[in-house]
């Protein structure tokens, strides 16, 4: 179908828009950013759908623990917990749809909209992200950034192959405008405020 | 489907937030009413919109959840943009960026194709809707799929692709919620970010009943939603292919970004081996710096949440898998050299326009008988068959509130009357219509004949019975009253209050 790639610019080339039209140069928007970025980020995540954990000094991974409130194996993508079912090379996609809870960590999150980013580095195998019925994810405090020009400056867009925003739960108001979490992927997303070892 | 649904579908104390296109404001539909049925097409006669509106509005409680449902949506949009101080430097930037990548479209699209091939996306390019068909069964055939999963894509709409598939014997699952229901339904998206908003939940529930085995009488939305969940899933998991769209594409980088609330095109990406992925080429922009204003712009104007849940960004296949991107012309090069209609191109299918629209609210997407429904329809789908899609330019108020919420500033209400001069130029033009403008042609090509035609319209408002004003021919008519008719026009009262003072004092 080579003829039709030289064909297509071809087209291009003879209707261009006329005039030059510049690139525009974006800002970052960034003049007026709070100190700390949590409760920024705290407020959105909530609006998107998310949860907050509380963190516990004595046994971090207490909260983590506590969320599980329905049975069923525990995948973790984090060196910090131990959960039930090992990732390996060997995994599949479809070998996480038995999953209740998958524990990860956000690459960095977006003060902004409540976003957690993930690369395939963070999910290990993708679908960690999206086949589990619930998610508990671990978010370095530090790892926050202001807004989304901010959040594209990273170095994750370069270095992988697959990277995703996830803000807030699964959702969909399909009919009649009623919220409904779960459309789809998982049914209830949580964080917690933990700082990288 | 009842017994093992998860038990999240009956907590009472779920409520209606602000995000994932959720309502702000509980709406109901309180009366299970048959579902109005879209345009009627007959081959390639021009569509009756207001035809097809008519049934649209006839039907009373679809018309007001519509209606409701979309304004709402309006209004969250302004709070959100009253939310940020940069939203229209956003508007600004989303605009000159497009119009830039637009003005070396040939040249982003080689950037995009080299950084992608060089990451391991196979990249291939379609003239049409059909070569994009064939390409897209190539590839399936390769791999013996028979199962493919997608989410959601105007772009394959355009292709008729579903149809295509059913043809060749691969069946096409779509996981979006809205477009599920209307693919189950057999009938096209009636809007391009809610397809189904057009149902009411009883008409959801008798869909479902009827394909996935939902209890014909439960019409809460939860468990309309889990049925679809669970009747979905396995098909999800067995799919040997998946394939999404793309609403943007970073030539620099050679990435490919997907929005979705229900997080289903990184399911249908990431399950099976095989990603292929359909894009208009018109999706371009040049690189990372620039994505973010569109990211910023597009929940907001369309659903007046700050982003979408999932916002997907695909760079080359994962290990082991296999991806694909289908660059798709299908009449845009062509598009590209209208001067007066480029600028469409520009549309990143938000659905703004058609939420503000009080057409589009009152009447119903699949009322206009496209791909493309609303204002942007009415400027997009006259270029791709001028004949058959002639009506619809006029099915507008000319308010101009499309043009104010564009994200990306097309002038759509300026386009939609130039839409009219051309086809009235090309011979486009309904009978009735020719008539109308022919006598009013001769009234306003001449003053004296047009001020003296003014006192007589006005008496004749004022006094004619209301039968003769609100009839089948006068479509102006329907679901407004008229204003109040001033006793003089303005001529007359100038004459009387003003003509006489200015000229008192010019003496």
């Amino acid at each position: 179908m080579s003829g039709s790639r030289e064909a297509i610019l071809g087209a291009i080339r003879k209707n261009h828009v006329q005039g030059e039209r510049p690139r525009p140069v974006v800002p970052l928007f960034d003049q007026a950013v709070p100190a700390d970025l949590r409760a920024l980020f705290q407020k959105s995540l909530e609006r998107m759908g998310g949860k907050m954990l509380t963190p516990d000094a004595a046994d971090p991974m207490a909260p983590v623990r506590q969320a599980f409130v329905k049975p069923g194996p525990v995948v973790s993508c984090v060196s910090e917990f131990q959960g039930d079912m090992q990732i390996t090379p060997q995994t599949k996609p479809t070998d996480i749809a038995p999953v209740e809870y998958a524990i990860l960590r956000a690459a960095f999150g977006v003060a902004e909209t409540g976003s957690l980013c993930f690369t395939e580095k963070q999910l290990l195998v993708n679908t960690t992200g999206f086949l589990p019925q619930h998610l508990v994810i671990l978010l370095d405090p530090a790892q926050i950034v202001y807004n989304l020009h901010n959040a594209y400056q990273r170095p994750e867009w370069t270095q992988a192959h697959y990277v995703v925003f996830q803000s807030g739960p699964s959702a969909t108001a399909d009919i009649e405008g009623v919220l409904v979490h779960g459309a789809q992927g998982v049914r209830s997303l949580s964080v917690l405020f933990h700082p990288a070892s | 489907m009842t017994a093992e649904l998860h038990e999240e579908l009956t907590d009472p104390h779920a409520e209606q937030l602000d995000h994932g296109g959720a309502s702000s404001q509980p709406l109901k539909s309180r009366i299970s009413e048959p579902q109005p049925r879209g345009a009627k097409i007959r081959g390639n006669r021009p569509v009756d919109q207001s035809e097809a509106a008519n049934r649209f509005m006839a039907a009373t409680e679809h018309e007001a959840m519509h209606d409701a449902r979309l304004w709402d949506l309006r209004q969250k949009r302004d709070k959100e943009m009253h939310g940020i101080e940069e939203w229209e430097e956003l508007r600004d930037l989303a605009s000159g960026i497009k119009e830039h990548t637009l003005s070396k479209l040939d040249y982003y699209l080689e950037l995009f194709e080299k950084n992608a091939t060089a990451n391991g996306i196979k990249v291939h390019w379609a003239k049409d809707g059909a070569e994009h068909n064939a390409i897209v069964l190539e590839i399936l055939r390769s791999k013996g799929v028979e199962l493919l999963i997608k989410s959601k894509s105007m772009l394959t709409e355009e292709c008729g692709f579903r149809e295509f598939m059913a043809h060749n014997n691969v069946e096409v699952i779509e996981t979006d919620l809205g477009e599920r229901i209307q693919q189950l339904d057999d009938e096209a998206p009636s809007h391009v970010v809610v397809p189904a908003v057009h149902k009411l939940r009883t008409d959801v529930a008798s869909v479902f009943a009827k394909t996935i085995g939902s209890d014909p009488d439960n019409a809460d939305a939860r468990y309309l939603t889990e049925c679809q969940r669970e009747a979905t899933r396995p098909l999800i998991l067995s799919a040997q292919a998946g394939m999404t769209g793309g609403n943007f594409v970073v030539a620099e980088t050679g990435t490919f970004v997907v929005c979705t609330n229900e997080g289903n095109a990184d399911l249908s990406a990431n399950t099976p081996p095989l990603h292929i992925a359909s894009i208009g080429i018109e999706k371009l922009i040049p690189g990372l710096n620039e994505l973010p204003v569109f990211i910023r712009l597009l929940s907001r104007s369309a659903l007046g949440s700050p982003i979408t849940q999932y916002t997907s960004h695909f760079r080359g296949p994962r290990e082991g898998g296999e991806m694909h991107v289908v660059l798709v012309d299908n009449g845009r090069s062509e598009r590209l050299g209208m001067e007066k209609f480029w600028p469409g191109l520009k549309c990143i299918r938000c659905g703004a326009c058609m939420n503000t629209c009080p057409v589009f609210r009152r009447s119903g997407g699949l009322s206009y008988g496209a791909t493309y429904a609303g204002p942007i329809g009415l400027i997009i789908d006259p270029t791709f068959n001028v004949h058959k899609y002639r009506n619809l330019p006029y099915s507008s108020t000319m308010n101009g509130s499309c043009t104010n919420v564009c994200p990306v500033k097309i002038n759509i209400h300026e386009q939609i009357a130039d839409w009219r001069k051309t086809l009235a130029g090309e011979g486009e033009i309904s009978p009735v219509k020719k008539v109308m403008m022919k006598a009013a042609g001769e009234v306003l090509a001449s003053p004296m004949v047009y001020r003296a035609s003014l006192p007589l319209g006005r008496s004749a408002l004022r006094h004619l019975p209301h039968f003769m004003l609100y009839n089948k021919l006068n479509t102006w008519g329907r679901k407004r009253d008229v204003p109040e008719t001033p006793k003089q026009t303005f001529n007359e009262w100038y004459r009387k209050n003003r003509k006489s003072q200015v000229e008192g004092e010019k003496s």
